[in-house]
């Protein structure tokens, strides 16, 4: 397992909602990432986000981890969820809400 | 180096020949496309492994060539 492997299984069996984004909440680099946050939002959920930007080894190696091409990412219990698409269909079908408040 | 909706298409309908597939050109700028893909062979797969599946088909094209792409996945109906 690469250094980055390791790095990034640290962080999604440590967070219970963990968003790899391009930026950070209050200023998304990118739309994509912008709208995974509106909805994170929107759910009340509590979530930690990595910044991709910042450290271009998770940049590159969370495509590997969980063989996916593009950023936003989202984990829930250490399970990759998908990208915003997944995440805007899953929030209009209500499954995200059930993914991401099931411990509250 | 930006992709045309055409060829985007005939790379997803390489791969998924049954697929209805709808591109749309966002922003204009060759850039930025919507795809719509409707294909019986999504049937029992998750959401996830429906989007890998199509950006398998892109080959790699996905996270370099083409940057923005809103995707939606859809199994026809009477098939799930």
């Amino acid at each position: 397992m690469t250094d980055a492997a390791t790095r990034i299984g640290d962080l999604v069996k440590t967070n219970d909602v963990v968003l790899f984004m391009k930026g950070t909440p209050l200023f998304p680099q990118c739309g994509f990432s912008s709208r995974a946050i509106a909805i994170l939002d929107r759910l009340g959920a509590t979530y930690e986000t990595v910044d991709v930007l910042q450290d271009p080894e998770i940049r590159q190696g969370i495509k590997a981890y969980s063989d996916w091409p593009t950023i936003p990412q989202l984990y829930v219990k250490g399970e990759f969820v998908g990208g915003s698409d997944i995440m805007m269909e899953m929030f209009e079908s209500g499954e995200l809400q059930q993914l991401v408040t099931a411990e509250a | 180096m930006p992709m045309t909706a055409s060829e985007i298409e005939a790379m997803i309908l390489a791969e998924f020949p049954d697929a209805a597939v709808e591109i749309r050109d966002l922003a204009g700028d060759g850039d930025h496309y919507a795809a719509r893909v409707v294909s019986a062979s999504f049937a029992g797969m998750s959401r996830v492994r429906q989007h890998q599946a199509i950006y398998a088909a892109l080959k790699g094209k996905m996270g370099t060539d083409l940057h923005a792409l809103q995707l939606e996945t859809i199994v026809p109906s009477g098939d799930h």
